[in-house]
């Protein structure tokens, strides 16, 4: 079987793993000249279906709960299972109540019990919930070992792949080109990001601040770099990123920990995050075409799953399917 | 039937679009309240000021008539400007007129306020104010062209409920004829009851079903709210005594002693 994956984001990246594992001839075309600056580019890399579950509905914990497992298989050695961390300023404390009634998979933990988990943050929060399930990893590591892999494997890349026709080079050809792909009914929820880099913090883990009004995270990622995000405008602007929305990440990583003050601002970021209007991802099928989009804020969350139906609406049910 | 700037108006709940879980859910609450006004702020849900986006196809398609809001416009200037394009992309003269004071509280500056409901008013916009419950702010407003009120009942997305509740009789008491809704602070179906208990014409709100658990069910039991607040105002409340009344006569009882 040939399939042709247009996209290689994180959900044309995985589509093609599930597919080349389970035999089938892939190409891979993506109009990028490499892989870079998409919206998987600009994720935070959480793989945090409870913490999720605040905002989202059922499936995404149900489709979620095994992408950390997932990505292990994959790419050996690229998840950190270190669970999330969830904090309020003194003054916000009834966010945490809030976020705990409308989640799982939790403990409460105290002053001591934040200052074991996260040293660093010793004394700035008396409460804390902590989601020791949860995993996180680095997008932009992930998808480029990916790519590598499956260039291993014998999956084809071609890229600043322009309008050129591809028909009849494949049997499937699967659209997994999010915005770009734009279709009735898909909307843009643009998502702004930073990159912080400092020596003065260090975190074990994704720490998610709540804050009525912005509630942000900021993920470690290795070389004492911080991502911080995201906003969250219904707008399909991939413009820069705005004061405002620049102000008000700063702000909040500088409420989790003063030295973030002082930390080198390495990188500002815009994604537009393809959501259908139920904020759900679909795979669809249209004649020989498959389609996987609306990831929205859940590209490494849900990307998996997605990956997998899709692959068996590609393959048929079986394991190891050849064609 | 409640008439706002000659409008004909069946909902006396107005609800905000944003803070949902996702659009899908929005479209489903806005239904389950019954709402026929729902507001929608130009700066962060219109691709900056561009129509034709999803989730402004959406909000067309629910058939119901949207308010602007100038939401987050901190001066007068700002506001102005943000009303205007919003007449442009909505296509209509309302516009649910903030002019910000305080980061924090989210109070509304009543004196760039009053300029800019003037300012507007005078360019045919048909205003619909966020203030306080200050009186003397409410007259300036109306003498600046503004033929409706809103004052909050406590701050933005606090969910405090009425914070003063004799400011609110007083406003009511003030302008009898004057349309009178509750903008901002409700965080309960009670809440809104007890406002249109005082005989306030609406309530608008958003973060108490926005941010509900379920939105959907909870937009249907503030539309309900509302209708028995109103219903019990128009019925007649029975005002509170200090002395206990038996509602059955105790004349005529038998007497065991």
């Amino acid at each position: 079987m040939k399939v042709l994956i247009r996209g290689a984001g994180v959900a044309g990246l995985t589509l093609a793993n599930e597919l080349a594992t389970r035999g089938a001839d892939v190409t891979v075309v993506e109009k990028r000249r490499r892989i870079a600056g998409n919206a998987s580019w600009h994720a935070g890399g959480m793989l945090a279906p409870w913490c999720e579950r605040e905002s989202a509905e059922e499936p995404v914990l149900s489709l979620g709960r095994d992408a950390a497992d997932w990505w292990e298989a994959a790419l050996p050695g690229h998840v950190m299972r270190n669970g999330t961390l969830v904090v309020a300023p003194a003054r916000d404390a009834g966010e945490l109540d809030r976020f705990s009634q409308r989640t799982s998979g939790f403990c409460t933990v105290d002053l001591e019990g934040i200052a074991a988990l996260e040293p660093d943050l010793e004394g700035r929060f008396g409460r804390a919930l902590f989601f020791a399930q949860e995993a996180h990893l680095d997008p932009r590591k992930a998808l480029l070992a990916l790519q590598e892999k499956l260039v291993r494997m014998g999956v084809r890349f071609e890229f600043g792949y322009g309008a050129v026709q591809a028909s009849g080079r494949a049997d499937v050809e699967a659209d997994c080109t999010g915005m770009a792909g734009a279709k009735t009914g898909l909307r843009g929820v643009r998502g702004e990001m930073l990159l912080l880099r400092t020596q003065e913090v260090s975190l074990a883990r994704p720490v998610r601040l709540l804050h009525p009004r912005i509630p942000v995270y900021v993920v470690p990622r290795t070389g004492n770099l911080f991502m911080v995000g995201a906003t969250m405008i219904e707008s399909d602007d991939p413009g820069s990123i705005t004061t405002r929305s620049l102000m008000e990440l700063l702000n909040a990583a500088y409420a989790l920990h003063p030295a973030f003050g002082e930390a080198e601002l390495v990188e500002t970021g815009t994604g537009v995050r393809p959501a259908f209007a139920d904020n759900m991802p679909r795979v669809e099928r249209d004649g020989s075409t498959i389609r996987i989009n609306g990831l929205y804020r859940h590209g490494f969350l849900l990307a998996p799953a997605m990956a997998r139906q899709a692959a068996e609406m590609i393959l048929g049910n079986e394991e190891g399917a050849r064609p | 039937m409640l008439e706002l700037y000659g409008q004909q108006v069946s909902s006396r709940l107005l609800l905000g679009t944003a803070l949902y879980p996702s659009p899908a859910i929005m479209a489903e609450a806005i239904a389950a309240s019954g709402a026929d006004i729902v507001t929608v702020s130009l700066r962060r849900e219109t691709s900056g000021g561009k129509t034709g986006g999803q989730f402004w196809s959406l909000i067309q398609s629910l058939d119901v008539r949207v308010l602007p809001n100038t939401a987050g416009c901190h001066s007068v200037k700002e506001a102005v400007t943000t009303a205007k394009m919003a007449r442009e992309v909505f296509s209509t003269n309302w516009i649910k007129l903030e002019v910000i004071g305080n980061h924090d509280t989210l109070q509304p500056d009543v004196f760039g306020l009053v300029e800019a409901a003037r300012v507007l008013s005078a360019d045919g916009f048909e205003v619909f104010p966020y203030t306080t419950d200050d009186l003397i702010v409410a007259e300036r407003l109306l003498d600046a062209g503004c033929k409706l009120l809103m004052p909050w009942c406590a701050p933005i997305g606090s969910a405090r409920g009425p914070q003063n509740i004799d400011a609110l009789r007083s406003l009511r008491g003030h302008f009898p004829d004057v349309p009178l809704i509750v903008d901002a602070g409700i965080g309960r179906p009670s809440h809104a009851a007890t406002v249109m208990e005082l005989g306030y014409d609406a309530v608008l709100l958003n973060t108490a079903v926005a941010k509900a658990v379920d939105p959907v069910a909870m937009a249907s039991a503030f539309g309900k709210a509302v209708e028995a607040g109103r219903q019990a105002f128009l019925a007649g409340l029975l005002e509170p005594r200090d002395m206990a009344v038996p509602s059955t006569p105790v004349i005529g009882m038998a007497a065991f002693s």
